[in-house]
């Protein structure tokens, strides 16, 4: 009876089984493939401006005048690359000691108000269209600097500060993580031995949670540093590099978003664009790269 | 006597509204061990966290009573926990070693009680790892991860630790239960040597270890103490049911 029972079951269970695999397999394969389309095409398009417009790589990388429609053309991405690394690096600037602190209020300091409501509104901020960061960022952060600051208001500074309100939940959900999940007998042990709290989290929470904290932060960059909409409503857009904070500059991302529907397909002005995109990714991967060694280094 | 003990006076410790320990007086004499007794829950944790004001970290736990070190109440709100904390070490079932060097571990109290010049240090992790009967063993790896050492000697290295900043009585609550038995026997081995300069007072729930180590014994059920006395007549001669119950296994 039991054989005959097994016998009949073995077939459907050996075939889900199969099913199941096929299933994932094709998902993947999927995936891998549509990954790895998206990188050729990106690195096809952006590699072309230096392979058949014989465009010289150091020149687009150092070179200071963005002009496509010039006699002759220019392809200095320079003021762009400079716009993206000191924007996202300042947002990282402001919003991380901002979120590590609002971390550390959740976590050590009331955790009771902490989770039932500092949580929720930060969550709440990661959930904000990025086209709502840049309308307030234009109504209220670009007056008001440009009441205090000489300049115009736009510039390098406010899209900072509208990037590190956006990346401001990454850094802090990542940090209340990591000090939660940090053992309870350190911080006892640390108490133990008559410190205070303040000397336990600067001198235990802290570099015990250090990698971790990294991790968030290089997320954040990496967010920003792919911000496309609000950083460009704030920033102004010129393609230089700024002598001021407040004065008007340009990323990779405001650059490409901004003139990517003025060009023709196959065009040098369309291939550069697709430089500047092949340095966005390139540098995604490097931040990629930068958190999966922090997370190995976290795990200790 | 010389040295310095300690005496609990009515100490009622509760969580929220549940009582976990009841009115318990306890005298600690200096240069002994006392053991700590009894079924699981009965309080014994939470009475020794009460003598280092470990128990001000939990949000809703009350302590009422008095401490007495010398002639200090140190319940009272006026005594300063962060120095109190020093003269009271403190070591826990598992080892909880800093994520840092065995040096640093080591150095980390002093360095905040005033404790500044490198050689100096240096005697203090030499004298606190020898005192922890790890000196020899850790010597030539001092600057390495502490997270590294086997679980017996990450326990003294915490021992060692709470050693560095000069404490007069230790705590220890079940400080072996997580070692293997020559783990055990070393940290055994290393309480009777450290009695000789220090009031200890250990939670241990194996009947065997109480016996060897201590020299008074108190024997807790549903947070009170039931009875109190020399260890030796506690386990041969105990006057109530549920000690005898107790230590020969009947419950618990
Ligand atoms: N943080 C806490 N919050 C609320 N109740 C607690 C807390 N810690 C302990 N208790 C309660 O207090 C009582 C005594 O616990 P305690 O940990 O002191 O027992 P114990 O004698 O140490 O037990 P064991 O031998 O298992 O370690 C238990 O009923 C326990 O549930
Ligand atoms: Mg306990």
């Amino acid at each position: 009876m039991s054989q005959s029972l097994d016998r009949q079951k073995a077939k459907p269970h050996l075939a889900e089984e199969w099913v199941g695999k096929i299933y994932t397999f094709l998902c993947i394969l999927f995936l891998i493939t549509t990954i790895f389309s998206i990188v050729y095409f990106v690195a096809s398009k952006g590699l072309s401006t230096f392979i058949v417009n014989h465009v010289n790589v150091i020149d687009l990388l150092t070179g200071l005048k963005w002009l496509p429609d010039g006699e002759p053309a220019l392809f200095g991405a320079l003021p762009f690359i400079f716009g993206s690394f000191s924007t996202s690096i300042l947002a990282a600037c402001l919003a991380a000691p901002l979120g590590f602190c609002a971390a550390v209020f959740m976590v050590e300091i009331s955790p009771k108000f902490g989770r039932k409501y500092l949580q929720p509104v930060i969550e709440l901020l990661a959930g904000i269209p990025s086209v709502v960061y840049g309308f307030v960022g234009l109504s209220v952060i670009v007056p008001f600097f440009r009441d205090v600051f000489p300049g115009q208001g736009i510039g390098i500074a406010a899209g900072a500060l509208v990037l590190s309100i956006m990346i401001l939940p990454t850094i802090t959900t990542i940090a209340t993580d990591a000090l939660a999940a940090l053992p309870k007998g350190l911080k006892e042990g640390s108490y133990a031995l008559g410190s205070t709290r303040w000397q336990t989290i600067y001198r235990i929470v802290l570099p015990t949670t250090l990698p971790a904290l990294m991790t968030g932060i290089v997320l954040g960059i990496a967010r920003a540093f792919g911000e496309a909409l609000a950083v460009q409503m704030v920033i102004g857009n010129a393609p230089h590099i700024p002598r001021s904070l407040f004065e008007s500059a340009s990323t990779l991302t405001s650059a490409i978003t901004l003139s990517m529907g003025n060009t023709a397909m196959g065009s040098l002005a369309n291939n550069a664009l697709w430089s500047l995109a092949l340095i966005l990714m390139l540098m995604t991967f490097v931040f990629v790269f930068i958190v999966r060694f922090l997370e190995g280094r976290s795990k200790l | 006597m010389q040295g310095i003990g300690l005496s609990a006076k009515d100490l009622s410790v509760s969580y929220g509204d549940r009582p976990a320990v009841k009115k318990v007086s306890l005298d600690f004499a200096p240069k002994q061990v006392t053991a700590l007794i009894g079924p699981s829950g009965c309080g014994k944790s939470t009475f020794l966290r009460s003598l280092n004001r470990m128990n001000d970290l939990i949000p809703n736990c009350t302590v009422t009573g008095e401490i007495w070190i010398r002639d200090q109440n140190i319940n009272s709100p006026a005594t300063d926990v962060v120095s109190l904390r020093q003269k009271i070490g403190m070591v826990w079932q598992r080892p909880n070693p800093f994520h840092k060097s065995i040096y640093e571990n080591i150095a980390f109290g002093p360095r905040y009680h005033g404790v500044k010049k490198k050689k100096e240090l240096d005697e203090i992790v030499e004298e606190s790892l020898t005192k922890a009967a790890l000196w020899e063993e850790t010597k030539d790896r001092l600057h390495n991860s502490a997270l590294a050492l086997s679980g017996g000697q990450q326990q003294r290295l915490c021992i060692a630790r709470s050693i560095a900043v000069k404490p007069d009585i230790i705590l220890m609550d079940e400080p072996a239960s997580a070692l293997d038995p020559v783990s055990t026997a070393k940290i055994e081995e290393l309480i009777s040597e450290l009695k000789r300069e220090y009031c200890i007072i250990i939670v241990t729930h194996n009947m065997h270890q109480a016996a060897r180590v201590s020299e008074k014994t108190a024997f807790f059920l549903m947070g009170e103490v039931m009875e109190y006395d020399s260890t030796n007549n506690i386990f041969t001669n105990p006057q109530r049911a549920e000690t005898s119950d107790y230590i020969t296994g009947r419950f618990g």
